[in-house]
């Protein structure tokens, strides 16, 4: 239980009370938790809607909802996880949190612009309910054109003003990651001594700041279209529904790399952690992340081989396309290497950060076969894409979300969550992800289509144990919502390094104080210098501090 | 090279890394909106390369006199923000809350030229949507490049308000002497934000305006 | 259906279908290779590295380029392998041989319009011949719509204002579903069908079973007659339209200096929009017909214009 010497102790969640000092804190570590507060809502909101349609998929009639229903579901379900949970989930929660930290820093460059960020976050967010309360909106979260220009009579333009909103949140947090990690980084810390956890922030935050301003003013014209009728996108006045397809994968096929860069940095913080390992090929690590970051806004393209796009565009993506997947196979054999001739232990963020090794993966192979030109013409807007991404999303990024909440949970609240539930809960999560989503791709290569309400009869069994997965992967998803609120009270209080992990964040107190450190650092060391007694820096007076 | 007497935000270690933070957080917000434009020229490109002599013929309805003004005030107006920027690296606070009106009442006249061409716009149906009428056959065409004048006009006339909003502060700060040699940088961060809308605009009237113009 | 009562792997019926499939197979073989060996290393080194008491250190090993060069290059060598193949894959899919029968198929919310040449229409299914390669055209009345027959592993988008083709060759007779697989509203899900695919025999006589029909340059020529279009285009280039024999393929000279090629796309155009793109050395004044045509009827009078066999000297001059 907790000490008096723990209480006397002043800390970033003691310093101040009330909702007045959350709701105007500029505190980036106060700002991560009203983020974190923000994405679990959404990601709740998300699971529901997907709950509705795989219970709608149990059997092939349209049973449960309408069609015009099922199709609110599965447009609701994409723009709310994706747009409010996968995006921000660990820039905005484990970013904001860490990256002053892991870089020695005693806040991020721009505190009120970061406050900012979650306000227009919100703002974004409530339009994007309202837009539901009202009657939900039916494009698909593609908001495909002349459908969504023109023919829906659903709430499209409420909808893309809230993204548009939101897109603002994902800017500004870009732009203060950037301009932090380059001019904020304690003495001693070169570019090539920062966790690569900073590296794949930095590469996700170029592509927020180059790509979401395209999806930006794509829905705006969206907008324009449907409330003044511009007609830029409408075939009946000469316009072109390609070339809302351009501008919206554009942005989109580079937002994937956001959502997954940022599980990667988590993935190397962990894998180095539970292997006490110096992390194996670092600079090839760091460099891939730059080459994902960078590769990944060549290759849009790729989302359209079979739209009515030229012959020669599409050969150009597909090869681009292959090599976008290289620096992440790169990864990937790292991370592996990293645990040869480790020690390793199997706490839940390890148990977590091994499960998405092999599901991103999985993933990430079967993205090769959507690559494949010849391949891609069959299962293009299938079940098999529908699969692919959700190991992305949900088998890597989500796995990693957690494995990164779990791990850095002491140093966020100074207690432990119960260790033995955390594990089941993650092998859970593991099983009934498969469960779910390994059959879907056997439908797709069936040839079941993407978005469909009902479906023909030989491709139930299928779908019934998808859903079954589901339900065991919803169990999964509730447990650390409930153990984690639990240990805020009631978990073992954690040290200032409960895991003996090496980084600056674990050299002061958990929870920290609010400007990071008592005594700034200098650093001395490498990254992941495991095998080295001392800390990564130096305080003056040659002491750790922090104590 | 620090001078540990400026004050500067906590979490920065010194005055010089808040400058060099806040310049740089300015050049990479800058990029953004070139993004942001980006896609509508990218838009326009494409439509004009179609329908030629549509553009050609629609942009020939834009009043090029109240056009080239414009350009020549917001040009101007330019002139006058990089002479607030020099006037606040010489400490000059007069000289500098003198320019930055000059840059404000340029800008607001910007605005009332592009409101008054909106307005003879709007007088000659020649808005897109359900009151949009242009004669001869090149009209659905037509419609695709008004659209794109009022989308990336509007886009950018928004962001001349926001810019005039920023000057209005810096008036009243200047105005108030919150400004030195040492400290100047807002004045510095907006002359950059003012330049860039201002470049936006030089791409934006050959390519809305003289379109298949010949100086007769 | 496999054993188990439910299918598994779609039936190939199609001179394609062997062809993705074996691809398919490849690129299932990699990932199943590297997939398995990502999971052994994990055991193994899990299990065999597992920490055995909270004091051990191992020793750092920060890198090793030959094997990094070595998972850079294989990768980079199989999914170079994977490209080329699928790409010339792609390839023969994108263009359909010249000798293909030509049928048209017009998409709206929700339901398949099919036009065979000889005239027999039906909705939602499509009868083919086996044995011989078929050629799609295709257009949307509404939004975007996706042509997908799995059991040919074939796929297109239909889209509004354009034509968009694809081509298949049916190996048995059966019936294979038929998919709208481009999100297009409400009943997106309703919006399947059938592809029949009969013996040729077979194929000829329900071709002329059913309800007497013209056949779709009939249909076309009355058109032609009906809405005017003979008026100006008469056969022998005397009128104040160019004559439009043998206009399929040719190359057109245009008022603004440019050259294009008559397709379908450009028909349609010339008929919905004509101003876009005016014959050189011909006065702009043939009216807009959109509005006054169906995009059926469109097909119907690009059909006619197929089957008219340019007349001696009637060239396209000026």
């Amino acid at each position: 239980m907790n000490g008096p010497v723990e209480e006397r102790r002043q800390h970033y969640l003691n310093v101040n009370y009330g909702l007045k000092s959350w709701l105007l804190t500029v505190d980036h570590k106060r700002i991560a938790w009203l983020y974190l507060v923000g994405v679990t809502f959404f990601f709740f909101v998300g699971g529901l809607f997907a709950t509705l349609i795989r219970l709608e998929l149990l059997t092939p009639q349209g049973d449960l909802v309408q069609a015009e229903t099922y199709n609110k579901l599965f447009t609701m379900h994409g723009v709310t996880m994706i747009f409010f949970f996968l995006i921000p989930s660990i820039p905005a929660v484990l970013g904001n949190f860490l990256i002053p930290l892991m870089i020695g820093a005693r806040d991020l460059a721009f505190p009120r612009l970061n406050l900012a960020s979650w306000y227009i976050y919100i703002l974004g967010g409530l339009f994007t309910l309202a837009a539901a309360a009202a009657g939900g909106v039916d494009t698909g979260w593609t908001f495909y054109t002349p459908y969504s220009s023109i023919y829906s009579n659903t709430h499209v333009a409420l909808t893309v003003i809230g993204i548009f909103i939101t897109g603002f949140s994902s800017i500004l947090t870009g732009l203060n990651f950037i301009v932090t990690i380059h001019t904020m980084r304690a003495p001693g810390m070169t570019w090539f001594r920062l966790p690569l956890f900073v590296w794949a922030h930095y590469a996700t935050s170029i592509i927020f700041i180059l790509g979401t301003p395209v999806i930006a003013i794509t829905l705006a014209l969206v907008a324009l279209e449907r409330l003044f009728g511009l007609g830029i996108f409408n075939p009946e006045l000469g316009g072109d529904p390609l070339l809302f397809q351009h501008l919206f994968w554009f942005y989109s096929h580079p937002a994937v790399y956001i959502m997954i860069l940022p599980g990667m940095g988590v993935i190397s913080e962990l894998i180095t952690c539970f292997s006490r390992k110096r992390v194996f090929g670092y600079d090839f690590i760091a460099f891939s992340s730059l080459a994902i970051a960078v590769l990944g806004f060549l290759v849009w393209g790729h989302h359209m081989f079979v739209s009515g796009q030229s012959v020669y565009a599409s050969m150009i993506f597909s090869l681009l396309s292959m090599l976008v997947a290289i620096p992440s196979a790169v990864k990937v054999f790292n991370w592996t290497a990293t645990l040869y001739k480790g020690s390793i232990s199997f706490d839940a963020p390890m148990l977590y950060a091994l499960g998405f090794i092999g599901l991103f993966t999985i993933g990430g192979l079967t993205g090769l076969f959507l690559a494949t030109l010849g391949v891609d013409i069959h299962v293009h807007d299938t079940y098999f894409v529908i699969a692919h991404f959700h190991y992305i999303m949900v088998g890597s990024a989500v796995m990693a979300y957690l494995g990164g909440i779990h791990f850095w949970w002491p140093k966020m609240t100074g207690r432990k969550y119960p260790e033995p539930l955390a594990r089941l809960a993650a092998v859970i999560i593991f099983l009934g992800f498969n469960l779910t989503f390994f059959p879907q791709f056997v439908l797709g290569y069936l040839g079941m289509p993407r978005r469909y309400h009902v479906y023909p009869p030989e491709f139930q069994v299928l779908n019934v144990m998808s859903t079954a997965g589901a339900s065991i992967l919803a169990v999964g998803y509730v447990l650390p919502l409930a153990y984690l609120i639990w240990s805020l009270r009631y978990g073992v209080v954690a040290g200032m390094n409960p895991w003996k992990a090496k980084g600056l964040e674990w050299e002061t107190t958990s929870p920290p104080p609010t400007d990071n450190f008592e005594v700034m650092p200098t650093v001395v060391h490498e990254a992941y210098a495991y095998g080295a007694a001392e800390s990564q820096a130096v305080y003056p007076a040659g002491k750790p501090a922090n104590v | 090279m620090s001078d540990s007497s400026i004050v500067h935000a906590h979490q920065f270690d010194d005055a010089e890394q808040q400058h060099e933070a806040s310049w740089l957080g300015m050049w990479v917000f800058l990029a953004t909106e070139v993004m942001f434009f980006g896609g509508m020229f990218l838009g326009y490109t494409i439509y004009r390369s179609t329908y030629p002599e549509a553009f050609a013929d629609a942009s020939n309805h834009l009043d090029i006199w109240l056009g080239t003004i414009n350009t020549a005030v917001l040009i101007g107006s330019s002139f006058t923000m990089a002479l607030a920027v020099r006037s606040a690296q010489l400490g000059a606070r007069k000289p500098l809350v003198r320019f930055l009106i000059l840059t404000l009442v340029l800008g607001a006249l910007f605005l009332g030229i592009k409101f008054t061409e909106y307005y003879a716009k709007i007088e000659e149906h020649l808005v897109p949507g359900s009151n949009f009428s242009y004669a001869g056959p090149l009209g659905r065409a037509a419609q695709i490049f008004f659209s794109f004048y009022f989308a990336m006009t509007g886009m950018h006339a928004l962001h001349m308000i926001i810019g005039l909003a920023l000057l209005t502060a810096l008036i009243v700060k200047a105005g108030r002497g919150r400004f030195s040699s040492v400290y100047n940088t807002p004045v510095e961060l907006v002359g950059l934000y003012w330049h860039f809308v201002d470049i936006v605009w030089i791409f934006l009237f050959p390519l809305l305006y003289l379109v298949g113009r010949h100086l007769q | 259906m496999s054993t188990l009562g439910f299918p598994l792997f779609p039936e190939q019926a199609s001179t394609m279908a062997p062809r993705v499939d074996q691809l398919y197979f490849f690129l299932l073989g990699v990932s199943v290779f590297f997939a398995t060996l990502i999971l052994i290393l994990i055991i193994a080194f899990a299990v065999k590295y597992r920490r055995r008491s909270d004091d051990e250190q191992p020793r750092p090993i920060s890198g090793n380029l030959g094997l990094e060069i070595l998972w850079t290059v294989v990768p980079l060598s199989l999914t170079l392998v994977m490209f080329v193949w699928g790409a010339r894959l792609f390839f023969i899919t994108f263009y359909p041989p010249t000798d293909a029968l030509e049928i048209n198929v017009v998409a709206k919310q929700w339901m398949w319009k099919v036009q065979h040449a000889e005239g027999r229409s039906e909705i939602d299914e499509l009868h083919i011949p086996t044995g011989r390669p078929i050629k799609l055209i295709m257009t949307s009345q509404d939004v975007i719509h996706d042509f997908f027959v799995p059991a040919f592993r074939v796929k297109n988008d239909v889209l509004p204002g354009r034509y968009t083709t694809l081509w298949f060759e049916a190996t048995k007779p059966g019936a294979y579903r038929l998919f709208c697989s481009q999100y297009c509203g409400t009943q997106h899900s309703g919006m399947i069908g059938h592809i029949i695919a009969l013996e040729p025999a077979e194929f000829q006589s329900w071709l002329s079973g059913g309800a007497t029909v013209v056949s779709m340059a009939t249909a076309g020529e009355n058109l032609f007659q009906k809405l005017g279009c003979v008026s100006c285009h008469a056969q022998n280039d005397t009128g104040r339209g160019p004559s439009l024999a043998g206009l399929l393929g040719k190359t057109v000279h245009l008022q603004s200096g440019a050259s294009v090629t008559a397709d379908e796309d450009y028909i349609r155009e010339s008929i919905l929009n004509p101003q876009a793109k005016i014959v050189a050395g011909y006065p702009p004044i043939m009216p807009i017909f959109k509005g006054l045509i169906s995009e059926d009827g469109i097909m119907q009078i690009i059909a006619y214009l197929k089957s008219l066999k340019r007349e001696e000297g009637a060239q396209v001059k000026k």
